[in-house]
């Protein structure tokens, strides 16, 4: 049929039957539940973007993956190859570029936030997605929570953000429930950049902070890896679990108790806050402070002067507050509604959202009180 | 299609002196216009489009609206490029029926815009250029609207316009419905004939300064007792 080589159907159908027919809705999220089912993807092949057969491979290195949304100058695949491409649509090689010009712009433009300190991590964003010029939307979510312990900060064209979020969110909980313990932060950062890597050069923009609490509880975390331990060595293992599993039992001795221990060990040096920032053109970072977007250079200069390790839940909330109201109020890319979030060893607590043009408003009226109180003495 | 017109931003006036020798490559989009409106009541959801086909200085149609019917509960606006819209609906329709042969139920509204998201994703890299506002009832029965951009991010809203007079009709529709950037003003919830009469009188408003819209309004309203259809006259110039 005409339309199922021009809109890749057989695949989709293909690929529906292989997978598991449950399909979670997107809005549905606990503590520990994941978006699951989607269509497009099985084991073997993640992805199934479609992509116009570019003459990418023709072209110079220096040309591959500049994207001009503006000008006609750019190389455009001509009409042939436009042609052959709707006529056959297969799976085509990831990693090529943007050969259409868009005529419609993508969202941009961001300030978000997230420093460590000793209560956990803490990440803050505004709420505006702006579009060339215009606000597509002033209530935007720009941190996504994962799982019940991580959360991601966004940044960039926030359709990207949005669906790779989702997939990592997928991907960490299929690791979960093979391996019998949570991902690390740093190692969800690692599978993230894996994972964006084939799309470097083209114009997928994703920068993420990926802010986390690792380890959880010594006690009982100890105990249910050991039993997911023992599990996975009944069932298929890969080549990285063999390894990490072949570590561990050399390490430890034979019997349980002594591989306890040497969990426990391990798990208390692990466990934490943790932060990560991790970007589609490759940086994967861990750090203590991160700000991210077009109104960052403004949230640091908050940030760098009162971020301390010993702060309390409450001080580093009004700091984040402060750097993000900074922000909006320079960057014209930034602006309306802040969202904070915590994380801490029981997982990520949200504030509720708070609107920045009241504070624009009361610290006008603090300024007018300090110049009134500036006046007054000399006379 | 050949034409030049639909490739810059929609709206930008021509440059008409000559600029030097001007390469002209065949682009896959046009633009065809049009206008899409959302609003999510409390029991209720609207769907409005107008009618109006357009491509660069002609009109191809004045009947062409531009709002589908999925299920029962749901109704899609898009608005772009024409051709995509009608493949994507095909794509839609599809799936729904796949999905109601494999779980024997319809796919609620919340479900068909996380689909859509993935749909509108898997050509990331050769866009559907279309701007779809899905409006439909979801599962407790209250009003829902979720907004779609080209390459499919999305979130629930109360109210979305999109198409070609979105910046004009947004800022009126966060006044009057998010009674926004308003003083001291009775928050009053949105009763059904008066959403019905509002989005009237925001078309109206668009069709006056908005080129590419006019000719005809389609409403569907979405109710548990079904969806309700009205098409209400707009200027023709």
């Amino acid at each position: 049929m005409a339309l199922q080589e021009l809109c890749n159907f057989q695949d989709i159908f293909q690929d529906s039957i292989t997978t598991l027919c449950s399909s979670v809705p997107f809005g549905r999220k606990t503590g520990c539940d994941y978006v699951s089912g989607l269509p497009f993807s099985n084991r073997t092949n993640l992805f199934n973007f479609f992509t116009p057969v570019a003459e990418y491979l023709d072209e110079s290195p220096i040309q591959f993956g500049q994207i001009s949304t503006i000008q006609s100058s750019s190389a455009i695949s001509s009409q042939d190859s436009i042609l052959s491409s709707l006529a056959v649509p297969t799976s085509l090689p990831l990693a090529s570029s943007q050969s259409v010009p868009l005529p419609f712009p993508m969202s941009h433009g961001t300030t978000t936030l997230a420093f460590m300190f000793q209560g956990g991590v803490l990440a803050a964003a505004d709420t505006r997605s702006s579009c060339s010029g215009l606000v597509a939307c002033p209530a935007s979510q720009k941190i996504l929570p994962i799982h019940s312990h991580l959360v991601g900060t966004t940044s960039g064209t926030s359709a990207d953000c949005a669906l790779w979020k989702r997939i990592l969110a997928r991907e960490l909980r299929l690791y979960q429930l093979r391996h019998g313990r949570r991902l690390s932060t740093s190692g969800a950062a690692k599978l993230l950049s894996h994972m964006l890597h084939p799309f470097k050069g083209t114009e997928l923009c994703v920068a993420a902070t990926l802010c986390g609490w690792d380890g959880g509880e010594v006690d009982g975390g100890a105990k249910t890896d050991l039993s997911g331990r023992r599990e996975t060595t009944k069932s298929q293992m890969t080549d990285l679990e063999k390894t990490s599993l072949a570590e561990t039992k050399t390490q430890s001795s034979a019997s349980i108790t002594g591989g306890q221990q040497c969990s426990a060990r391990k798990r208390v040096s692990l466990s934490g806050p943790s932060l990560c920032y991790v970007c589609s053109d490759g940086t994967r970072l861990q750090g203590a402070l991160f700000s991210v977007g077009s109104g960052s250079p403004y949230a640091y200069s908050i940030l760098d002067q009162g971020v301390r390790w010993g702060l309390t839940v409450d001080e580093a909330t009004s700091i984040a507050r402060e750097a993000v109201y900074r922000a909006t109020h320079r960057d014209a890319y930034s602006g309306n509604c802040v969202d904070v979030y915590h994380i801490s060893s029981k997982g990520w607590i949200r504030r509720s959202r708070e609107d920045l043009k009241e504070e624009y408003y009361r610290e006008k009226e603090r300024q007018e009180r300090r110049e009134r109180q500036d006046v007054t003495p000399p006379e | 299609m050949i034409s030049a017109h639909g490739f810059g931003d929609p709206g930008k006036m021509k440059e008409y002196h000559y600029t030097g020798p001007v390469e002209h490559r065949f682009s896959p989009y046009a633009f065809n216009g049009g206008t899409v409106l959302a609003v999510a009541g409390e029991d209720f959801a609207i769907v409005a489009s107008d009618t109006r086909l357009s491509e660069g200085y002609s009109i191809h149609s004045r009947d062409s609206p531009k709002c589908y019917k999925l299920t029962d509960t749901t109704v899609i606006g898009c608005s772009g490029f024409h051709g995509d819209c009608l493949t994507l609906t095909k794509i839609i329709d599809a799936r729904l029926k796949m999905y109601k042969h494999s779980n024997n139920k319809s796919m609620t509204s919340g479900a068909i815009a996380a689909m859509l998201s993935t749909i509108l994703y898997g050509r990331r890299f050769f866009p559907y250029y279309v701007y779809n506002i899905i409006g439909g009832l979801d599962e407790h029965g209250k009003g829902a609207v979720y907004s779609f951009d080209p390459v499919g991010s999305y979130q629930r809203d109360t109210y979305k316009a999109g198409g070609s007079a979105s910046a004009m009709l947004q800022p009126l529709l966060d006044n009057q419905i998010g009674f926004k950037n308003m003083e001291g003003v009775q928050h009053v919830p949105l009763t059904r004939d008066k959403a019905v009469q509002l989005v009237k009188d925001v078309f109206i408003s668009a069709a006056e300064r908005d080129v590419y819209t006019g000719d005809a309004l389609r409403v569907c309203v979405i109710t548990k007792e079904g969806i309700n259809e009205q098409t209400i006259p707009l200027r023709k110039d």
